[in-house]
């Protein structure tokens, strides 16, 4: 119980940063951030662009290491060395550009580097993770024709849905989603907020950066707003609206 | 029903392409050479004899190709690799001296590799210079004379041997293709290069380590090469800074005619042996034609033109 810095359930968040520090060179990119998340909890971050959002998912993923600063995981402090590490330790990023290979089928994208093989040969278990795949995405009820389609005939849509069964398939404890309905139509944008919301049930953080508010008022439990990489606030979505944010995004009316 | 249902969704153009364009030219020739022997199994052995290092040095390319590199040089190895094999045999053992013709494909292959994984340098530039180079080394390396390989085992193993009545080239075929397939399809390694060239950021954030899988292909690729020198030396029973010299139009054509993509991230080792055998048909049917060599490159220049059409309409779409 160590980790519990400032929080208002009993258990540990399952992500804790406390005083986060990121400067490239003399450039500040982050300053002094600090944020709980829980399981079972949506947290939006919000802000300009250029305010540092991500810089601060690639932090938390572990592309960037902080300045300063600590990153406790389920209370335990953590150190990433890279995005593998981070990832091992059931943190997982839904990229803004997906992150797919194309030309390959959707079961060999969701077990990309981690495939399944079997043995004596150690040879790639295509079966298993066709029916695994499978599975997975029914369960998300995301609609493709079949794990075995090709990721580059799939619409936008299904392709996004394919990177966040991804994500929540690997994933233990915390999801990032970066822009994740930034290319979607309306429907498809819907069609992935549903599969966000499920991610609850899961019991997974889930940190989201959105450039919609009406999409963030949807889905998150809070609000956190960076402006030029320092954080304004965090705001319950029930107890704040439209209008606070805004200005706490762009700082006119001085409420923050 | 879904396994023949995929299967029937797997033969999209590419493939088939290879396999129509196959059988069609067979039956063109068969047809029209018929008289010429074209269809004797002699005639037939042969041409599985002349593609053998053809069809190693494309399974070499097919993984370099899929991971979005490219290797210009295997040309020059060849003379190298099979250079170097011929002047370590006259004073040591066989076994030194393949060991020598593949090491130096290796070694070749590798500092391809560590140019472009590590410095992250273009592999078509890196290789323009590195065929130059070695073409170059060829020809000083023992001052543009051949080398006689008068080793009997040697000759046997690499060249005009028999197993079970079987000629080794064709055994060598056989095993590098089925090798080549399993770990092109089956492995995490074929996986990783797969991906690495469909998108290597994608790759590279999945935890595929992609400058290990850069080096791989291209050090692959060398020691292909390499092997193919020693089936040449082996053959000819001579080493000559002129071995490999013509290969590398022919097995660029037979890898693109075979249905891997030239920028990444999809590829077959069936598709390449296939290519590879279409060439050597293509030469020796168009020699039992009465054609001239001359006309065997334009015949030969157009068929490359047709299926990097064919290859990039398919990508594009």
């Amino acid at each position: 119980m160590a980790g519990s810095i400032s929080s208002v359930s009993s258990p540990d968040p399952v992500l804790a940063l406390a005083n986060i520090h990121k400067a490239f060179g003399g450039i500040v990119a982050i300053e002094d951030f600090s944020l709980d998340l829980h399981a079972g909890e949506i947290v939006a971050l919000v802000g300009d662009n250029g305010a540092g959002k991500s810089t601060l998912v690639k932090i938390v993923s572990g592309v960037h290491r902080p300045t300063s600063g600590e990153i406790r995981l389920d209370g335990d402090p953590v150190s990433f060395s890279d995005a593998s590490s981070a990832r091992s330790l059931g943190i997982e990023v839904v990229y803004q550009d997906l992150a797919l290979a194309d030309q390959q089928p959707v079961y060999m994208n969701m077990f990309l580097g981690r495939e399944l093989i079997k043995p004596p040969f150690g040879l790639l278990d295509r079966k298993r993770m066709h029916r695994e795949c499978q599975q997975l995405v029914d369960e998300l009820d995301v609609r493709i024709p079949s794990a075995g389609s090709v990721i580059r005939d799939l619409s936008g849509g299904q392709r996004q849905g394919i990177a966040i069964a991804r994500a929540t398939h690997w994933a233990s404890k915390l999801v990032l989603l970066d822009e994740p309905t930034a290319a979607l139509g309306v429907a498809e944008t819907a069609k992935v907020e549903e599969q966000v919301a499920s991610l609850k049930e899961k019991n997974l953080a889930i940190l989201i950066i959105s450039h919609s508010l009406d999409q963030v008022f949807r889905l998150a439990d809070r609000i956190c707003v960076l402006r030029r990489g320092q954080q304004i606030g965090v705001r319950e979505t029930a107890k704040t609206d439209k209008n606070e944010i805004v200005s706490m995004i762009t700082g006119v009316s001085g409420k923050s | 029903m879904t396994s023949s249902l995929s299967l029937l969704r797997r033969l999209d153009l590419q493939r088939s392409v290879i396999y129509v364009g196959f059988l069609a030219i067979f039956l063109f020739f068969a047809a029209t050479l018929y008289d010429d022997g074209f269809l004797t199994s002699r005639n037939l052995t042969n041409i599985v004899l002349q593609t053998a290092p053809a069809t190693i040095m494309a399974i070499g390319l097919v993984f370099a190709l899929s991971a979005g590199e490219i290797d210009l040089s295997f040309g020059s190895v060849v003379a190298v690799s099979a250079l170097s094999a011929a002047v370590v045999m006259q004073s040591f053992p066989m076994v030194v001296g393949i060991l020598a013709g593949l090491g130096a494909g290796a070694l070749i292959g590798a500092m391809n590799g560590i140019l472009v994984a590590y410095l992250r340098l273009p592999s078509f530039l890196v290789t323009l210079a590195t065929m130059g180079l070695f073409a170059g080394i060829a020809r000083s390396m023992t001052d543009l004379r051949s080398i006689p390989v008068l080793n009997d085992t040697f000759t046997g193993i690499f060249g005009s041997g028999k197993l079970f009545s079987i000629p080794s080239l064709v055994l060598w075929t056989i095993f590098a293709v089925a090798i080549g397939h399993i770990v092109y399809r089956s492995t995490r390694f074929g996986a990783h290069v797969l991906a690495t060239g469909d998108n290597a950021r994608a790759a590279q954030v999945s935890g595929i380590k992609v400058p290990r899988i850069r080096l791989g292909v291209l050090t692959l690729c060398g020691t292909m090469a390499g092997l193919a020198g020693l089936l040449y030396a082996g053959r000819l029973q001579a080493a000559k800074y002129t071995l490999g010299e013509s290969d590398l139009m022919t097995v660029i054509a037979a890898v693109i005619v075979g249905g891997t993509a030239l920028n990444g991230g999809k590829g077959s080792i069936i598709g390449a042996l296939l290519g590879s055998l279409l060439m050597g048909m293509l030469n020796n049917g168009l020699i039992l034609m009465g054609l001239d060599v001359s006309d065997q490159m334009i015949v030969r220049g157009l068929i490359i033109l047709i299926a990097v059409a064919v290859s990039l309409r398919d990508t594009s779409r």
